[in-house]
């Protein structure tokens, strides 16, 4: 049986790749890309506490993520596109409209 | 001995999530992304979720991801914007990552996990990891269920008038 740790340690590895793609890259497209790793990292938390604690509940979570993520994607690129169509770029530093 | 193939899976895991981040053309990160998937729908299977394992290839390799290619697909960059740079100061949050990593590895060893019934039991009561989730889905989560459903209409329709408003611009 595998420690309970080492899942726990890879789920953190993922989350915090995301965390850094969302913060150090540019493209939008990656952007969201790296916030489907992090909802990964939160799905592979909710299954290890669900096989480690006997309980169900973590699954039925973690496929109310993955719709979240599904519905996440496709609202997301659509407003990239959008986006995209408007100022033919996909450079997030360069959409600086609301900053002022 | 399940440990190896865990292990294996975690580094390839943890490689598609770096390769992510690094790549630079935004198709070698979905392929990238896609090895993460996948893995992590093996390290689902090895923890006997084996719905969440198929839902995972299902849902996320075959669906997410194919919207992603498709909207790669629709967007092609210019060649002024190729030659710019594509990270910020990417040593800076290297450090933060492994400060973060170093600060939240703590917490996670030095906590005791406490230990249920364990998951065995689970699969002898129903029969199965997919009937225990169907008998939690539908029975205890049918509410929350049904607003999902709702959820991914108002999505849906979302992406459409977007989609659309941009074809009228």
């Amino acid at each position: 049986m595998i420690p309970q740790e080492w899942i726990l340690f890879l789920s953190l590895s993922l989350l915090i790749l995301g965390i850094i793609g969302v913060m150090i890259r540019k493209n939008l497209v990656i952007m969201l890309l790296s916030l489907e790793l992090i909802l990964n990292a939160i799905n592979l938390n909710f299954v290890s506490f669900s096989y480690y604690w006997g309980n169900t509940m973590g699954q039925v979570f973690s496929i109310f993520v993955m719709t979240v993520a599904a519905g996440e994607a496709a609202i997301g690129l659509s407003i990239i596109i959008v986006v995209y169509r408007l100022r033919k770029t996909m450079d997030a530093d360069t959409i600086k409209e609301m900053e002022g | 001995m399940i440990e190896i193939p865990f292990l294996i899976l975690a580094v390839l895991a943890f490689l598609g999530g770096l390769g992510v981040i690094v790549f630079r053309q935004p198709i070698h990160c979905a392929i990238s992304l896609l090895l993460t998937l996948l893995s992590l729908a093996g390290i689902y299977l090895i923890l006997h979720a084996e719905f969440i394992a198929v839902a995972q290839i299902l849902i996320y390799a075959g669906g997410i991801l194919i919207i992603f290619l498709i909207a790669i697909m629709f967007i092609s960059v210019s060649e002024a914007e190729k030659k710019k740079k594509w990270v910020s100061s990417y040593q800076f949050f290297a450090l933060f990552g492994i400060l973060l990593f170093v600060n939240l590895s703590f917490f996670i060893s030095s906590t005791v996990f406490g230990k249920g019934k364990g998951f065995s039991e689970i699969i002898n009561k129903y029969g199965g990891d997919t009937q225990a989730i169907s008998d939690s889905l539908y029975v205890h989560y049918l509410i929350p269920f049904e607003v999902v459903s709702l959820f991914l209409l108002v999505a849906m329709i979302g992406a459409i008038i977007m989609g659309r408003w941009a074809v009228k611009k």
